[in-house]
């Protein structure tokens, strides 16, 4: 009969570490005075598996054997039985984070598989320089075919922290055809399995262009990407799965050569 | 004196006999037997004895009037059988009135103290002057010799004054403390209001981009390519597929947009843009913002500046500084990592760049990390000209937002410059092929985003940064196209100081990339805005006129000299002037090539102007009026011909009388004249004419009065179309005539006294061509005076004459600018004037007395007076008035050297009779009038008229005549009868008659105030 619930959560960006208190208020609305038995809110941190389309076949062995793990779970009883008057009714709460026994609370996380990681990590800068040339790449047929090119760059580094961007410089010292594009291409590595057996997923999740046309020589194209929120977690390595990140360089040159260059990423928090 | 014009005139005087004096004199009685038919025209019969006839000329205005006591138009149909009241003037003594009146004057000896005198004392201190001047006056009188005691009072010691010195304090510091708080601000934000807008810039852009149609199609075309590279024939196909798509899109209705021109493509974008807008504003921000991914790369550049400012315009409205709290932050950085992950980078960059200002809501320092990155960022655009415009578009957001950070603007030069080799890469050479665009077309679509770039970084810049900024350009080859944007952008002085360098620099620049006629042009703009060293100047402008008179496409040339003529005019002489004008001419002449050139070689006229206000000199440069031939399109012609003569008016200060000046500007003016024709607006007309009026006025040809009048007449037969011109002319010849009588000192020679008729006929004969009526009876009754002034009697008479046969054609209705107004009061105010003209006039032998107003009177008596209006009347006020003081041993006032009827008639008795049955006539008119009023349901008007009447005989009226003194007795129980009479007035006019009374000889006034009763309230 028209009655509303709406639950608000006082932080803006609704992200919360374990051992902190989540607080907020339930809103509950309504024209006329509604009767009720009591409202308890309960709190509820699962981790689940969920199936790919992809991979069938390939979980469903140790699909059944994962359950729904729970790992938190609270429950307040906020108003006893009674009545709502009329308008509008906000009730506080306020509910403390705390891991179920001696589990670990991870991160949520939406991917092709749901993953959790721990909350810390540790970061030291690993730079890599790269050189790419018609004679450093694997997987060519005709070598001959390729027109010359030298692209030097380099990255800041590879082990990064999630909320801060990807950085690096890339300069194309000289190439013989004109260059389309190049593009910074993030994918993301799923891994899933047991002593049975283990499933390899790589999904592109976000694809940016950092030039455009036919780039002057020598002269450093900026490289910089900003990690997508939902699609990108910590590197992330337990018993059954596995998440990891790679970037790729890739160039396109006139009329249709295609290079990439791939580095692993090592994401974390701080 | 031109014969010309004594030959009409004489003409005339014979068909009308107005006898002019000048015939009067010699062959006395020739004309005089003619009958005048603007007098046979009421004349009911002529039974006169015209005895005067007879007479010789010298004595014909004697006291022969009174034998036409019983001229039978003394009761022309005016009068009524009504009870007559007689008229009894009051006998004035108009000096001893006078000299009540004035204060009394005190004589003054020498060293006393008067306001006006100039203080001359020096040795005060001895003398010791006695007056009774105040303190003040004292000490100014003390302290210096020549200062105007008036001036030196008010210095300092002037309360008021010294109040508002004493006031002002705080008012200044609070002035001075906003004054600094602004400063403060302009510091702060770096830009002054010295900086020009982007805003202005993009207009200029896009004007000077679709002037020509050809070029908005290169540029459409260099744009395009830039972007995908596609043949330029396909370009508008690529353009309707993604207007389709978008269409699809918004679910919008489909166009067909095969045949895109560019202008409907704007269009396009517009709705574009307002799509845009309105799906933000209904919430659908996402789809707002996949709007702008979709639209951006299709854009041609400005306009694709132009929608990035408009999403930034919408994001920044958004997160409004209000919104600054965590939510916001959130949702600003929800945004930001929508727009981090868009694809392609173009888009990217510009929308990240026109959200730049919302960094302030992430952290302080956002805005200055976030810009050399960005800046960074254009790297990867390979396209020269779509990164220049990403850079100008960068630095615009730049000084908008965070103008203090000057680094990332230099960094975005400098990044510039390295890019700049590309521009003759092989890619861009490829892709110019492929469109066929050619370089000399293709280079000039990089300025408006280089000159931006180079204005902003300049902007404030020290001298040394602008010097390296030279310095690394010189270094790059076929840099034209980096000088001219340094020269459009930096300082003027700093360019013109090195102006020599330049020109090298722009020598050696390869002429087959940018043309050098617009680095030449560049220059020439600085060098009109800042002065290159003395030494150099005459060899700069040999070496660039070197250039530009080598320039083939007549364009090209125009654009260039017209910017070239202001340096020329600025720092040179008539000579090198001259020099350039030929050149201009040589080169234009050819094809009728200025027809295409009128916009700049009428800027070349205006700098020539502005620049040589001594007229004589301009008009001595030779080929200044060829150079005026080439404007040979009537409007563009007029259009220089008023700039001339607005200069001219501006800047003569000296009556002139140089033949060069006058031909020319007559052959100016006569230019101006000729383009009126019937459907020139009112305005454009009265332009002209005061251009014209202006520079009749300041021709002079000091004592050669008949040289003066013959440029008259040549100035009337050129500029017969305007009608303020003639009124003008009328105007100067009047003054001329004055001016005349002023030299002979009122005694004409028997030559002055002809060439002052020739005047007086160039008025009789021009006034008649007007079409305004007032403005045609005033310049008659003006001319009349200036006549009478001169001795010219009779034509003083044949002006009055045409003056009063003029008025039964006035209108009721007037137009007075542009709103129809009744006449009347205008009638009213001219007829009164006349009246105290006609007071001096004498009368003429050969007609009645008083023949002039008895012909004003029937004219007023048969004028169709507003049904309901009282002006009639007081016109009969004003005529009572005018015959009372005709009546008088001595008029009020006299021409020099001319005899009024007072000493024509010397009191004669049967004058008097004749004057005093006129008075009757109109009397019997006012009390008809009266009495009519009393019918109606006009109360209050009759009450007003009757004291007004009741006034006048009260001031010009003897009372001690019964009957006169009876009627002013009915006349103040009329004005009170109905109770309309103003209480207050009554008392007032009966208290200045107990006043009146006490003075000598009025002592009948006594009775009279007993007489009238004041009416009471109740």
């Amino acid at each position: 009969m028209g009655t509303a619930l709406d639950i608000k959560i006082k932080r803006a960006n609704k992200v919360y570490h374990a051992g902190e208190v989540l607080s907020g208020v339930v809103v509950i609305s309504s024209k006329d005075s509604v009767q009720h038995q009591g409202v308890s809110l309960t709190m509820e941190g699962t981790v689940n598996l969920q199936l790919s389309a992809k991979s069938v076949g390939v979980f469903e062995a140790f699909y059944n054997s994962v359950k729904p793990i729970q790992i938190i779970n609270s429950t307040i009883e906020m108003v006893k039985p009674g009545k709502f008057p009329s308008g509008k009714t906000e009730i506080p709460f306020e509910f403390p984070l705390h891991v179920k026994g001696n589990k670990v609370l991870y991160e949520t996380y939406h991917g092709v598989f749901v993953n959790i990681q721990p909350q810390k990590g540790k970061l030291t800068p690993s730079p890599v320089d790269f050189t790419i040339t018609p004679e450093t790449l694997q997987n060519v047929k005709e070598r001959a075919l390729l027109p010359k090119f030298l692209i030097r760059g380099h990255l800041n580094s590879t082990n990064c922290v999630i909320t801060q961007p990807l950085t690096g410089e890339l300069v194309v010292e000289s190439s013989e055809a004109a260059i389309r594009s190049v593009e910074l291409q993030l994918v993301r590595v799923e891994t899933c399995g047991c002593a049975e057996g283990y499933a390899r997923d790589a999904t592109e999740i976000q694809n940016i262009q950092i030039a455009d046309g036919d780039v002057c020589r020598g002269l450093s194209v900026p490289i910089y990407m900003v990690f997508p929120r939902l699609f990108t977690c910590p590197t992330l390595e337990t018993t059954n799965f596995k998440v990891e990140f790679e970037v790729n360089i890739v160039v396109l040159l006139h009329p249709d050569h295609l290079i990439t260059e791939n580095f692993p990423l090592k994401l974390c928090r701080t | 004196m031109a014969p010309a014009e004594v030959v009409p005139w004489a003409v005339r005087s014979r068909q009308l006999p107005l006898t002019s004096m000048a015939l009067a004199e010699n062959e006395t009685c020739a004309v005089q037997s003619v009958a005048c038919p603007s007098q046979a025209w009421r004349l009911k019969t002529v039974r006169q004895a015209r005895q005067g006839e007879a007479r010789p000329g010298g004595a014909r205005r004697g006291l022969d009037g009174g034998s036409r006591a019983d001229d039978p138009r003394t009761s022309c149909h005016v009068t009524r059988k009504m009870a007559v009241f007689p008229w009894h003037s009051r006998n004035r003594n108009y000096k001893a009135e006078f000299a009540s009146c004035r204060l009394e004057a005190v004589p003054l000896e020498f060293g006393d103290y008067h306001p006006l005198k100039p203080i001359t004392v020096t040795e005060s201190k001895t003398k010791k002057v006695t007056r009774k001047g105040s303190t003040s006056s004292t000490s100014s009188s003390s302290s210096s010799s020549m200062v105007d005691p008036l001036s030196s009072v008010l210095d300092g010691t002037d309360p008021l004054s010294m109040f508002a010195a004493t006031a002002d304090p705080a008012a200044l510091t609070a002035a001075a403390d906003s004054s600094r708080k602004k400063r403060d601000r302009d510091d702060n934000s770096v830009v002054g209001s010295d900086f020009e807008p982007w805003a202005n810039k993009r207009g200029e852009i896009l004007a000077r981009y679709t002037t020509t149609e050809k070029l908005s199609i290169n540029l459409f075309m260099g744009s395009e390519k830039g972007r995908a590279g596609t043949a330029a024939f396909a370009m508008s196909e690529k353009v309707r597929t993604r207007l389709e798509e978008l269409d699809d899109f918004e679910e919008g209705s489909q166009k067909e947009l095969l045949n895109l021109t560019q202008q409907d493509y704007v269009n396009r974008i517009e709705e574009l843009n307002q799509s845009l807008k309105d799906a933000w504003a209904s919430d659908q921000k996402v789809k707002a913002l996949k709007i702008v991914i979709q639209l951006l790369p299709n854009n041609d550049i400005w306009k694709e500046t132009h929608r990035a400012d408009e999403s930034c315009f919408c994001i920044t409205d958004h997160f409004s500084p209000e919104n600054a709290n965590d939510t916001a932050k959130e949702t600003c950085l929800n945004w930001f990592f929508k727009i981090a992950s868009i694809r392609e980078l173009i888009p990217r960059f510009y929308v990240e760049a026109s959200i730049l200002k919302c960094n302030k809501f992430l952290s302080k320092t956002g805005i200055s990390e976030c810009l050399p990155r960005l800046t960074c960022m254009i790297r990867g655009i390979g396209d020269p000209l779509v990164s220049v415009y990403a850079r100008a578009y960068l630095c615009r957001v730049g000084m908008e937002v965070a103008p203090h950070l000057k680094e990332s603007l230099n960094k975005n030069f400098f990044d510039f410059l390295l890019t700049f080799k590309q521009i003759h890469g092989d890619t861009v050479q490829n892709q110019l092929v492929v469109q066929g665009v050619d370089l000399p077309s293709y280079l000039p679509l990089y300025p408006p985003a280089m000159d931006w770039i180079f204005q902003c970084i300049s902007y404030h810049a020290p001298e040394a940064l602008l010097t390296e900024m030279m310095e690394r350009c010189k270094k790059l080859g076929n840099n034209a196209l980096l000088l001219n944007s340094v020269m459009s952008a930096f300082r003027a002085e700093f360019i013109a100081t090195r102006s020599m360098d330049f020109i090298g620099m722009i020598k050696e620049c390869d002429e087959s990339g940018f043309p050098k006629h617009l680095l030449f042009r560049s220059l020439g703009l600085n060098l009109a805005l800042a002065d290159p060293p003395e030494s150099d100047r005459l060899q700069i402008l040999n070496e660039a006129w070197k250039v530009i008179t080598k320039l083939k496409n007549p364009q090209d040339y125009i654009n260039c000299a017209e910017v070239w003529v202001e340096y020329t005019c600025k720092h040179f002489t008539k000579r090198e002037v001259n020099t350039v004008l030929a050149d201009v001419i040589k080169h234009m002449t050819p094809d009728r090539a200025f027809e295409d050139s009128y916009p700049q070689l009428q800027l070349i006229i205006k700098k020539v102007i502005a620049y040589f206000h001594d007229f004589s000199v301009l008009f001595s440069v030779e080929k200044f009026l060829p150079f005026l031939d080439m404007f040979q399109k009537e409007s563009v012609r007029v259009e220089v011909c008023k700039c001339i003569m607005e200069a001219f008016i501006k800047h003569q200060q000296e009556p002139t009388k140089d033949p060069v000046i006058l031909n020319a500007l007559l052959h100016v003016c006569k230019t101006m004249h000729d383009s009126v024709n019937a459907l020139t607006l009112e305005d454009e007309k009265r332009m002209l004419s005061y251009l014209i009026n202006g520079f009749i006025k300041m021709v002079s040809f000091g004592r050669d009065f008949e040289q003066q009048l013959s440029f008259y007449v040549e100035s009337r037969s050129m500029f017969c179309n305007l009608e303020p011109v003639l009124v003008q002319l009328i105007h100067s010849v009047n003054r001329l005539a004055m001016e005349t009588r002023k030299v002979m000192k009122g005694n004409h020679s028997r030559k002055t006294a002809a060439f002052v008729r020739a005047c007086v006929a160039y008025c009789f004969i021009t006034i008649p061509s007007l079409t305004g009526i007032f403005t045609r009876l005033n310049l008659y009754l003006h001319s009349g005076q200036v006549a009478l002034a001169n001795q010219c009697l009779s034509q003083a008479d044949a002006f009055f004459k045409a003056a009063i046969s003029l008025i039964p054609e006035v209108p009721k209705m007037i137009n007075i600018e542009g709103k129809m107004r009744p006449s009347e009061s205008f009638l009213l105010e001219f007829l009164c004037n006349f009246f105290s003209t006609l007071l001096i006039v004498p009368d003429h032998p050969e007609h009645g007395v008083l023949f002039l107003v008895r012909e004003l009177l029937n004219v007023i008596q048969d004028y169709t007076w507003e049904d309901n209006s009282d002006e009639k009347i007081r016109i009969y006020t004003c005529v009572l008035h005018l015959l009372s003081a005709m009546s008088q041993e001595t008029y009020l006032y006299h021409i020099d050297k001319v005899d009024s009827n007072d000493s024509l008639y010397g009191g004669d008795s049967k004058f008097l009779a004749e004057n005093n049955k006129l008075c009757e006539t109109v009397m019997a008119q006012i009390l008809e009038h009266l009495k009519t009023l009393a019918k109606d349901e006009a109360l209050k008007r009759q009450s007003s008229l009757g004291l007004s009447f009741f006034n006048s005989i009260l001031a010009h009226g003897d009372l001690r005549n019964n009957k006169l003194n009876q009627l002013s007795v009915n006349l103040w129980h009329l004005a009170q009868r109905h109770g309309c009479a103003d209480t207050r007035t009554m008392v007032k006019t009966l208290e200045y008659i107990k006043k009146r009374s006490k003075q000598p000889d009025m002592t009948h006034l006594t009775e009279l105030a007993l007489r009238l009763p004041l009416q009471t309230r109740t």
